[in-house]
C-alpha cells in the first residue's frame, strides 16, 4: 500500500476532481457550498449574538441568566440536532435546519465574547464618557464597542473556525459542502477521498483564519494593539 | 455659582452619603471638597453633573435647577476630570481632547485644531496628539484629561481626585500647572481630594466634610488652619497647621540682614577673611547663591574656592519677585534649613540679597498678630 500522503496528493491534484462532471460535484462547487453554509450561519449568529451581548454588557442586566442559558447550548450534539431538525422540518428545509444547528453552536461563542468585551471596558473610561455628556447609545457605539472590538473579532474567528469544521455534517442530510468527500469516501471505502476532504476542510479553516486576522488588524484601533508600546520600554 | 440647597443622597440600602448639604460655590474660584473616605465628597461632586442623582434637595447652577435639562446636555456644558484621566484608549490623544466639541457639533477639523492648541495650553507638545493614551505616562495622561475637560470651554470644571494616582513630584507639577491655568482662565472649579495639603494649596475655599456626609467647616484655607471649628477639623487639618498657616502671611517688610559673600574662584585666604560668625555664602558670577563655606570646611583646603568643597545650602527665600514677597513660611524654612541658621534671601532673578533669621520671622509674626492680620 502506497503512502497515504501521496494518495491524498494524487487525489487532490487529479484534474477530474476540480470540475463538475456528470452531476458529480468537484472541489470548487463543494468549497462554494461549504463557504455558503458557513457564511450564512456566522452572519445569522452575529446578527443575533452581537446586539444581545452588547446590550447585556452595557446595561449589566440579565447577564448571568443569558450566559447560563446560552452555555447550555454548548452541550448540544450538532449532528443529532441537525437530524432531529430535518426530521421535524422536512428535507426541503434542510439548509434552514443546518443553519439553525450551526447557529446554535456559534451564538454562545459570539455572545460570550461580545458580553465580555463590552463588560471589560475600563469602568473609568465609561464613567468619563458619560460624564462628558455622551448618551447611552453613544457610549455603547463610540466607546464600548470600539474597545471591545478585539474580543468581539476574536470570538468571530473562533466561531467561524468551529462552524467551518462542523459544517461538514451538512453531508449527513444530503447537502453538499466539503463534508461530502468525507462521508462519500467513508461510504465507498475510498479513504484517499475521505482524507483529502479532511485536508480541504483544515486548509479552508487556516485560510479563513488568516483573512480574519488581517481584517482584525485593519479595523482595530492602533491604540488597542498588543504589545503596547509603553514609554518605559522605549526609554530603555 | 453652584448652590447646594439641603441636598441629601440616600442609597437604596439606607446609607446616607450626603446629609442636608447647604453649600454655595463661588464663580471663578477653586473650591475644594475634602474629607476622609466615606464623607460623601465625590458623591457631592458627581451630583453637580447628575452622575449621581440627589435623593432630595436642589442643586442650582447659575440659578437654574440642574434637573431642568437632560443630563447629557447638562454634562456637555461642564468639564469633568477623573482619577487616572479615563482617556479613551482607542482614540488618539487629539481625538480624545476633541470629544466634547464634536459631540456639540463642531466640525472635526476645527475641533482637532483647537485640541492641538489645548495640548500646548496644558504643557504638552502638539505632536503628542498623534499618540495613543497607552503610550503616555500617568502625568501626561492627566494633562490630556484636563485639556479634554477644557475643550468646549465650559465655565465649570469638576475634578474628582485628579492627581491622586500620580507620584508626588509629578503631582506637585500638575498642581502648579492647574494654578497657572486657573490664573489665566478663571474657571469655577470644584475639586475633590482626600489630601488636606492639596486642598490648602489649590483651594480659594475649602469645604471639610465629615463621615456621614455633613459639612464640618467651609472657609478659606488660612482660616481653616488658624481656626478649625472643632476637634474633627483640627485633627484632619493636621499637626503642623501652625507652621503651614505661615504660608498665608506675607513676609513683606521682614528684616533682611547683609550676609558675608564670597565669589566662586576667590582664594581660600580671601574666603577666610570674609567669614562672619564662621560662615559665608558662595555666589557664582551672576550672584546666585551656590552653597556655603565655613571655617571648618576651609581649614583643610588651599588655592581657590571650588564647587566640590561647598556645604550645600538650605531652601531659598525669594523676597520681592515682581512686587510679591514670599510667605513667612518660606522665610522660616530658609532660616531653619540653612547650615548657618541664616535663610538665604534672593531677589526675583535669584541673585543674593541678604539673609533672614528665624527670630526675624517670629518678630514679623508677632507684628502681624498685633495688626490683626492673623485670623483668630
Amino acid at each position: 500500500m502506497s503512502n497515504v500522503f501521496t494518495q491524498v496528493v494524487d487525489w487532490l491534484t487529479d484534474p477530474d476532481h476540480w470540475k463538475t462532471t456528470l452531476g458529480i460535484a468537484g472541489i470548487p462547487q463543494r468549497l462554494g457550498e461549504h463557504l455558503q453554509y458557513t457564511g450564512l450561519a456566522v452572519l445569522v449568529s452575529a446578527l443575533v449574538a452581537i446586539p444581545l451581548g452588547a446590550y447585556i454588557g452595557h446595561t449589566g442586566r440579565g447577564g448571568t441568566v443569558v450566559v447560563g442559558i446560552v452555555n447550555s447550548f454548548r452541550a448540544l450534539p450538532e449532528l443529532g440536532l441537525l437530524i432531529l431538525l430535518v426530521l421535524a422540518m422536512g428535507v426541503l428545509l434542510a439548509v434552514q435546519a443546518l443553519t439553525i444547528a450551526l447557529v446554535s453552536m456559534a451564538v454562545p461563542v459570539l455572545l460570550a465574547g461580545t458580553y465580555a468585551g463590552v463588560r471589560n471596558v475600563d469602568r473609568a473610561v465609561v464613567d468619563a464618557a458619560r460624564g462628558m455628556g455622551m448618551r447611552e447609545w453613544e457610549i455603547l457605539w463610540k466607546v464600548e464597542l470600539p474597545n471591545a472590538l478585539p474580543l468581539i473579532l476574536g470570538s468571530i474567528r473562533a466561531a467561524t473556525l468551529q462552524v467551518i469544521a462542523t459544517a461538514s455534517i451538512a453531508a449527513a442530510v444530503s447537502l453538499g459542502g466539503l463534508g461530502r468527500f468525507v462521508v462519500d469516501g467513508n461510504a465507498f471505502r475510498e479513504y484517499d477521498q475521505m482524507a483529502a476532504g479532511a485536508v480541504l476542510i483544515a486548509g479552508l479553516a487556516i485560510v479563513v483564519e488568516l483573512v480574519l486576522s488581517g481584517v482584525q488588524w485593519l479595523v482595530v484601533s492602533p491604540g488597542l494593539r498588543k504589545p503596547k508600546t509603553r514609554g518605559r520600554s522605549r526609554a530603555s | 455659582m453652584i448652590e447646594f440647597q439641603a441636598v441629601t443622597k440616600r442609597y437604596d440600602d439606607g446609607t446616607v452619603a450626603v446629609d442636608h448639604l447647604d453649600l454655595t460655590i463661588e464663580d471663578g474660584r477653586v473650591t475644594v471638597l475634602v474629607g476622609p473616605s466615606g464623607c460623601g465628597k465625590t458623591t457631592s461632586l458627581r451630583m453637580i453633573n447628575r452622575m449621581v442623582e440627589a435623593s432630595s434637595g436642589t442643586i442650582l447652577l447659575d440659578g437654574k435647577d440642574i434637573r431642568d435639562q437632560p443630563a447629557a446636555a447638562l454634562r456637555r456644558g461642564i468639564g469633568y476630570v477623573i482619577q487616572n484621566a479615563g482617556l479613551f484608549p482607542h482614540r488618539s490623544v487629539l481625538d480624545n481632547v476633541a470629544t466634547v466639541p464634536i459631540l456639540l457639533g463642531t466640525k472635526k477639523a476645527a475641533a482637532r485644531k483647537r485640541a492641538a492648541e489645548l495640548l500646548e495650553t496644558v504643557g504638552l507638545p502638539a505632536e503628542m496628539g498623534k499618540r495613543y493614551p497607552g503610550q503616555l505616562s500617568g502625568g501626561q495622561q492627566q494633562r490630556v484629561g484636563v485639556a479634554r475637560a477644557l475643550a468646549a470651554d465650559p465655565p465649570v470644571l469638576l475634578m474628582d481626585e485628579p492627581f491622586s494616582a500620580v507620584d508626588p513630584i509629578v503631582r506637585d507639577d500638575l498642581q502648579d500647572e492647574l494654578l497657572r491655568l486657573q490664573s489665566e482662565l478663571g474657571k469655577t472649579i470644584v475639586f475633590v481630594t482626600h489630601d488636606i495639603d492639596e486642598a490648602i494649596k489649590l483651594g480659594d475655599k475649602v469645604a471639610v466634610l465629615r463621615v456621614g456626609g455633613q459639612l464640618a467647616q467651609y472657609d478659606s484655607p488660612s482660616a481653616l488652619l488658624a481656626k478649625p471649628v472643632d476637634d474633627f477639623v483640627a485633627s484632619f487639618v493636621g499637626r503642623d497647621r501652625g507652621y503651614r498657616a505661615l504660608g498665608f502671611l506675607s513676609a513683606h517688610g521682614i528684616e533682611v540682614k547683609p550676609v558675608a559673600a564670597v565669589a566662586l574662584g576667590a582664594t581660600v585666604d580671601e574666603a577666610r577673611r570674609a567669614l562672619e560668625g564662621g560662615w559665608a555664602v558662595v555666589v557664582d558670577d551672576t550672584r546666585r547663591p551656590v552653597g556655603w563655606v565655613s571655617e571648618v570646611s576651609l581649614s583643610t583646603v588651599e588655592g581657590q574656592v571650588r564647587r566640590e568643597w561647598l556645604v550645600s545650602g538650605g531652601s531659598l527665600y525669594v523676597a520681592d519677585a515682581e512686587g510679591k514677597a514670599g510667605s513667612l513660611r518660606t522665610a522660616l524654612d530658609a532660616a531653619l534649613s540653612s547650615p548657618a541658621a541664616l535663610g538665604i534671601t534672593v531677589d526675583g532673578e535669584g541673585a543674593l540679597v541678604g539673609a533672614v533669621t528665624a527670630e526675624s520671622v517670629l518678630a514679623a509674626l508677632a507684628k502681624a498678630r498685633q495688626a490683626g492680620e492673623v485670623p483668630l
